[in-house]
């Protein structure tokens, strides 16, 4: 048995630096942050949202229509799939998601005006989904287009940001 | 053993002292009524035995021993300071909230018993119990009515407390527990409104949700799992549904039972100071029964009745079901967020979602230790100098709150205009801190003010403002969010 230095003579015991209390204590102290993390990522990950699952207008794969269904420079709107396919007068599909960037109100197609006027805040947007008013911080998403046999179909599944329009995000017919 | 026992339980006579028989014998022979022999009939033996009181107290003794001897009464005190029982001083309005909070559970548990917390069948339920259920509108409207009074006492009652200074010395945690009740009873009012599932909770839900994003980092996330997905659906109603009816409850009514504790173990409300007439002297302290059991039972029975007027006259509303497709012209968000909705238009979104609220909520928060201790305390407005602070920074909010907001729509592009960080983010802010700073040296300086005097100042020019500003979000916004009269909004 290992024994502790003993003081000089006369003065009081000094206090041990290490001892096999202390470094238990710590090693406790060490596995029940260690446990607490665990339990903060066993929580965290029960209250996780879960993907819903795709319902048949949005979510999923939309089939939008033959490509004839839709005139050139004409915006079709789909409310259960949240999302507007403008096929722009120059040629090409873009699916708009009708998701105001601003506060997520549903932005609907002016036919007069030629442009998407948000409700809520009056954010307003051009054909192409660029913001034409604020207060909308960004262009409308994008949802991915697919025309094939001509038929058009539009992946709804997660939309895409962007911060301007560009001709390279235009699926052509 | 010999001896006799007398009715509460204490055995009297041979085998205790002369001091203790002396006190104690006399009561076995007033006892002797209400013991129970072989001859009472069972009804009175259940009676008793259930409630074994000296019935309704007719003494001051009585009365005391009944305030000690009562499950429902035995946690107030037994005497308190007269002083305190004067209506101005609190207008009972804790009491008031929790009067109401006992509405909302039970008008809540029953319409759990109708509601269904899907995206389909929510809005059908609460029809139902609004159409074909007997009495289903009076308990909405209790249920709603309730909720909306409970809000403003609430917030009447953080006033109360701030201006009387019931929140120095040993009251301080009591007022941070305060605050976090606030703001538990503002989430629980948030996610009953989305339950109806009609377009205004949806929509209204929706922005408020939209908000969020606006979080630098967690927002996203945050918004996510509050939702219980990217968007609205029975996902998110089930999480609001949990939330509301179990979660926040339970909290709730676990805080307030810590919040009641406190107050007792301060020995009650702040004491106000006498007045002119009362000086000298301790308070005098007079028993909780009748006089301050008297007045609690009276303001409870008129704010039933506020609610149950109220509700039978004006009922609880239910708007089109929810439309997904079709978001209304315009879409608010609840009253009590309708001020950051304002302030929103006119700042940049993470000013008006983050920055203010937070540093709201930290000051809020650190009240009690930010401000000096020792100065007297109980006073409405603290003393005549700050009545009139208070008076000139109310003044002041009212009038330059309404101003500014006029002078941005003037100036920006109208409630489109998008502030970009530094025009709509810093330079708010920087003219806010220093507007702070400069009232409060102004207070300390020209005014003469204490410390907590200046603190009180500074606290009614924000809360007046931020009042100012929800009033404009509430009447004065109309389509698309521009500026209207309040009869076209």
């Amino acid at each position: 048995m290992r024994r502790e230095p003993k003081p000089p003579a006369g003065q009081p015991p000094a206090a041990p630096l290490k001892t096999r209390r202390s470094l238990l204590g710590r090693l406790a102290l060490g596995l029940g942050l260690v446990a607490l993390a665990e339990l903060a990522w066993v929580v965290t990950s029960f209250l996780r949202p879960r993907t819903r699952s795709a319902g048949e207008d949005h979510g999923g794969l939309v089939v939008a229509g033959a490509v004839e269904d839709f005139a050139p420079g004409s915006v079709t709107a789909f409310p259960n799939g949240r999302f507007h396919l403008v096929h722009l007068p120059e040629g090409g599909f873009l699916a708009l998601s009708a998701t105001c960037t601003h506060l997520g109100c549903t932005v609907p197609w002016d036919e007069t005006t030629q442009r998407f006027a948000c409700p809520c805040h009056a954010s307003l947007f051009d054909l192409h989904g660029e913001v034409e008013s604020p207060p909308a911080p960004r262009p409308l998403d994008l949802y991915p287009v697919r025309v094939e046999n001509g038929v058009v179909t539009v992946d709804t599944r997660s939309p895409l940001r962007r911060s301007r329009f560009d001709r390279s995000q235009v699926v052509d017919s | 053993m010999s001896g006799r026992v007398t009715g509460c339980g204490r055995r009297v006579g041979i085998g205790r002292s002369p001091a203790y028989n002396a006190r104690w014998g006399e009561r076995v022979e007033r006892d002797a009524d209400h013991q129970d022999h072989a001859g009472a009939s069972l009804l009175r033996r259940v009676w008793r035995s259930a409630f074994p009181g000296r019935g309704i107290p007719r003494t001051d003794r009585d009365r005391a021993l009944a305030t000690r001897n009562t499950a429902l009464l035995h946690l107030r005190p037994v005497r308190l300071p007269a002083r305190t029982l004067r209506w101005t001083h609190t207008f009972g309005l804790g009491g008031s909230s929790l009067v109401l909070f006992t509405f909302l559970v039970a008008s809540g548990a029953l319409m759990m018993l109708l509601y269904q917390p899907t995206a389909g069948g929510a809005h059908l339920s609460v029809t139902a119990i609004e159409k074909e259920v007997v009495f289903g509108p009076l308990v909405r409207g209790v249920h709603y009515w309730s909720a909306n009074l409970l809000v403003l006492v609430l917030l009447a009652h953080v006033a109360r407390v701030f201006l009387t200074g019931g929140y120095h010395g040993p009251r301080q945690f009591n007022w941070v527990i305060g605050v976090s009740l606030l703001l538990l009873v503002l989430a629980a009012s948030f996610t009953g409104y989305l339950l109806p599932w009609d377009q205004l909770s949806y929509w209204a839900v929706t922005i408020s949700t939209g908000m969020l994003q606006y979080v630098p980092a967690v927002g996203p996330t945050l918004a996510r799992v509050l939702k219980g997905g990217t968007e609205l659906g029975t996902e998110t109603l089930v999480v609001f549904y949990t939330l509301h009816t179990t979660v926040l409850p339970t909290t709730l009514v676990v805080l307030m039972a810590f919040h009641f504790w406190r107050v007792r173990k301060v020995d009650g409300v702040v004491v106000p100071p006498p007045r002119p007439e009362e000086v000298g002297g301790q308070p005098e302290k007079v028993l909780f029964l009748p006089h301050l059991l008297g007045r609690e039972a009276a303001q409870a029975a008129v704010v039933l009745a506020l609610v149950l007027w109220l509700a039978a006259l004006f009922g609880a509303p239910l708007g089109p079901p929810a439309n997904p497709g079709m978001s209304p012209n315009p879409a608010k968000a609840p009253w009590y967020f309708s001020g950051f909705q304002e302030l929103l238009v006119h700042v940049h979104p993470v000013l008006a979602v983050v920055v203010i609220p937070l540093a709201g909520l930290f000051a809020a928060l650190l009240l009690p230790y930010l401000t000096v201790d020792d100065e007297p305390a109980g006073a409405w407005f603290l003393s005549r100098r700050g009545r009139r602070l208070a008076a000139v920074a109310a003044l002041t909010a009212a009038t330059l709150t309404p101003a500014l907001v006029a002078l941005d729509e003037l100036l920006g592009s109208g409630s489109a205009g998008a502030p970009g960080w530094l025009r709509g983010g810093l330079l708010p802010l920087v003219v806010l801190v220093a507007a702070v700073a400069a009232g409060y040296r102004l207070a300390r300086t020209r005014f003469g003010a204490t410390t907590n005097e200046a603190v009180q100042a500074v606290v009614v020019l924000l809360a007046v403002a931020l009042a100012a500003l929800t009033l404009i979000g509430v009447y004065f916004r109309g389509e698309g969010m521009a500026l209207t009269w309040p009869w076209r909004a």
